[in-house]
């Protein structure tokens, strides 16, 4: 066996054992540190594929963001998990059921899973040997100018959905006002009396 | 090469740069305060754009290697699709004003929605049909929670999100195995990979593809959602979803099943049958026993679809036609019978109880009887335009041979045709009340009318819609 069989199946089985115990683990904290486990070594596989750009992504975005996210709404939201996982135990042989027929069909499709003729001449063709970065560069920003651009668009949905649900302007709190203080007045802002002793106000 | 392309895909730039602009305006200006204006200024730019691709259009052409086309069948849809949002914008702003719903990001994410809709049925890439459709999906699911602090909202917000997520997931997977067998994502490629008979893995692939479809089309069985969704949102939301998005999701069903997988009709035929008949009995049967105006227009919207793919079905140029003309009608009725809808209130607090519609016609006589030359129509009942529309797609059906789906289509719209007259009767027969006390603003009054009057007139000749359609569907199938 080659090294990079080797590498290929230390990845593999660390992939499928971390996605294993991301939903079987008890503790949800469990589960999403086995859950980076699993991005980590599908990272790991990518590189071996020669996507080293994907990997790199899977480790910023979903290691570094996505997933310490996961951990930290985990922790700060108070979800009783066992109580959500009886509730699902009740649907269990359905799910499998239907899990199992899903899976003899996807294993009929993939048995005799058949590529069209000239596959491959449709295939986009190799950048010469420019390396990934720069010719996923190219794709991005000029073939696919208009996909990246509509995805653009999607995230903007995306933000202004989060603020038109989620901010409340409150009325009753203090804000500071910058031009108020600027124009304050020291001479207005006290004014003083000259009480005589023994009279008050 | 790029400002040609460009030049194809001006409609969508301007409409994604004035929804851009829009939004700085107002949130460095009034905020709120300019709602009302900025819904009147968007369905305004709808209408512009609407007739500008109306009229201006030529041929057909493409941009960025194929991903967009340009053709009369986009048009149609895109023609539709502006003109019915603009209505629909433009009829919501009244009932969302007296609630206190009118928020400028309304107009806003509703034309990014249109976008995404005009890409959807522009797509000739499987990745622009995706990116179309996320678009158009992610707004709707912020508008159809926009009354936050509803629970019945923020359910039908959440409901539509998670399923939406699934169907989604359900197309992609189906839009992977189609590029593994096919090698491309380009529509022109597939068609050509696919050649004339379809592997077993493919077959896969194009299930998943149309599964993913008939849910955003709300067509059984991936009908769950749409009831609920259509009760919780704003009323005026479940006018758009009802809608918009319906012409575009069935624009972009013909246009995957003809530009992708054109060579296999055979194949695809057999689920758009299926879809077709099981939306047309669930949508007639399950409205029976809705007393919720808004759930029974769900039903009603899910039994009209089965009618449009019933179109679809016959896999011929003339069934396409009929689709985009039964489409057409569905969205002027619709538009008519929402703008009634939001219209019902009781002091001040909508009212969506079909009860409350009990000797209506004593009260309001024209309003009635606009209401229900609408139900009339959506029934099908023959001097109407509505049943114009279910004609022409029997007509495609018994074409193509599929006669005992064009007679299975003529029981479901039997027993559909009961829960529409219920309607009727109770505001003609019904016990007397005084359930309904609302007044209407002048421009719903105008939509409804509008819209009763030409489910009556357009029987003549269909305003002329019929050759553009047809123009359209030859567009796609050739």
């Amino acid at each position: 066996m080659s090294v990079a069989a080797i590498a290929f199946y230390c990845f593999a089985l660390t992939t499928v054992a971390g996605g294993l115990f991301t939903v079987v683990s008890r503790n949800p904290v469990h589960s999403v540190l086995w859950l980076i486990l699993s991005f980590l070594s599908s990272a790991g596989l990518f590189v071996l594929l020669g996507a080293e750009f994907i990997a790199m992504l899977l480790m910023i975005v979903y290691v570094g963001a996505v997933a310490v996210l996961f951990l930290f709404v985990v922790m700060m939201l108070d979800i009783d998990f066992a109580e959500l996982k009886a509730e699902m135990a009740k649907y269990m042989p359905l799910a499998l059921l239907i899990g199992v027929i899903i899976l003899l069909q996807l294993a009929m499709a993939y048995g005799s899973w058949a590529y069209s003729d000239g596959f491959e001449t449709r295939l986009a063709a190799p950048q010469g040997d420019m390396q990934n970065t720069a010719a996923l560069g190219l794709l991005v920003y000029d073939k696919y100018i208009m996909l990246f651009q509509l995805a653009g668009l999607i995230l903007l949905v995306a933000m202004i959905g989060a603020i038109v649900l989620t901010l409340r302007h409150r009325q009753n709190i203090k804000r500071q006002d910058v031009l108020a203080q600027l124009y304050r007045d020291p001479a207005k802002a006290m004014e003083l009396k000259d009480i005589k002793p023994g009279q008050g106000l | 090469m790029i400002s040609s392309d460009i030049q194809i895909v001006l409609p969508e730039i301007i409409l994604a740069l004035f929804a851009m602009g829009a939004l700085l305006g107002a949130v460095y200006t009034g905020k709120d305060k300019t709602a009302s204006f900025l819904t009147w200024l968007t369905a305004g730019v709808f209408l512009v754009l609407g007739a500008w691709i109306g009229l201006n259009g030529q041929g057909t052409q493409e941009a960025f290697g194929g991903m967009f086309i340009d053709d009369s069948f986009s048009r149609f849809a895109k023609v539709v699709i502006l003109f019915s949002a603009a209505a629909v914008l433009i009829v919501s702003i009244d009932y969302m004003a007296k609630r206190d719903l009118l928020r400028f990001e309304y107009p806003i994410l509703v034309a990014l929605a249109t976008v995404g809709m005009m890409v959807m049925v522009s797509a000739g890439d499987l990745m622009a049909l995706y990116m179309g459709l996320e678009l158009q999906s992610l707004a709707l699911y912020v508008v159809a929670s926009l009354r936050r602090d509803s629970a019945k909202s923020t359910e039908a917000g959440l409901k539509y999100f998670v399923l939406g997520a699934l169907s989604s997931g359900l197309l992609l997977y189906g839009a992977s195995l189609t590029y593994g067998f096919a090698g491309t994502t380009l529509f022109s490629g597939i068609l050509t990979a696919v050649g004339h008979d379809v592997s077993i893995g493919l077959l896969f692939g194009m299930v998943f593809m149309m599964s993913g479809f008939a849910f955003k089309v709300s067509a059984a069985p991936f009908h769950m959602w749409t009831p609920d969704v259509y009760e919780g949102s704003p009323t005026p939301v479940t006018a758009f979803f009802a809608t918009a998005p319906k012409v575009a999701a069935m624009g972009l069903f013909a246009r995957v099943v003809y530009d992708a997988f054109g060579g296999v009709v055979g194949d695809w035929q057999q689920i758009v049958m299926m879809l077709s008949i099981l939306s047309m009995f669930v949508g007639a049967i399950a409205a029976i026993g809705q007393t919720n105006i808004k759930r029974l227009m769900a039903y009603s919207s899910i039994a009209h679809m089965g009618f449009a793919l019933m179109g679809l079905a016959a896999g011929t140029a003339m069934g396409v036609e009929a689709m985009l003309v039964y489409m057409s009608i569905y969205v002027t009725m619709n538009i008519g019978t929402f703008a009634f809808i939001l219209s019902m209130e009781k002091d001040g607090k909508p009212v969506t109880e079909i009860k409350a519609l009990s000797m209506y016609s004593k009260k309001e006589p024209l309003k009635a009887l606009a209401l229900l030359v609408l139900m009339f129509s959506l029934a099908g009942v023959p001097p109407m335009l509505g049943f114009m529309g279910k004609l022409a797609v029997f007509r495609a059906a018994l074409e193509a041979d599929l006669v005992w789906l064009a007679v299975a289509a003529g029981i479901a719209s039997v027993i559909g045709a009961f829960y529409y007259l219920r309607v009727v009767y109770y505001m003609y027969f019904g016990e007397d009340s005084d359930a309904l006390d609302g007044t209407m603003s002048p421009v719903a009054w105008g939509m409804l009318v509008a819209s009763a009057v030409i489910m009556l007139v357009g029987i003549v000749n269909l305003f002329g819609i019929v050759p553009m359609a047809a123009e359209a569907a030859q567009a796609l199938v050739n």
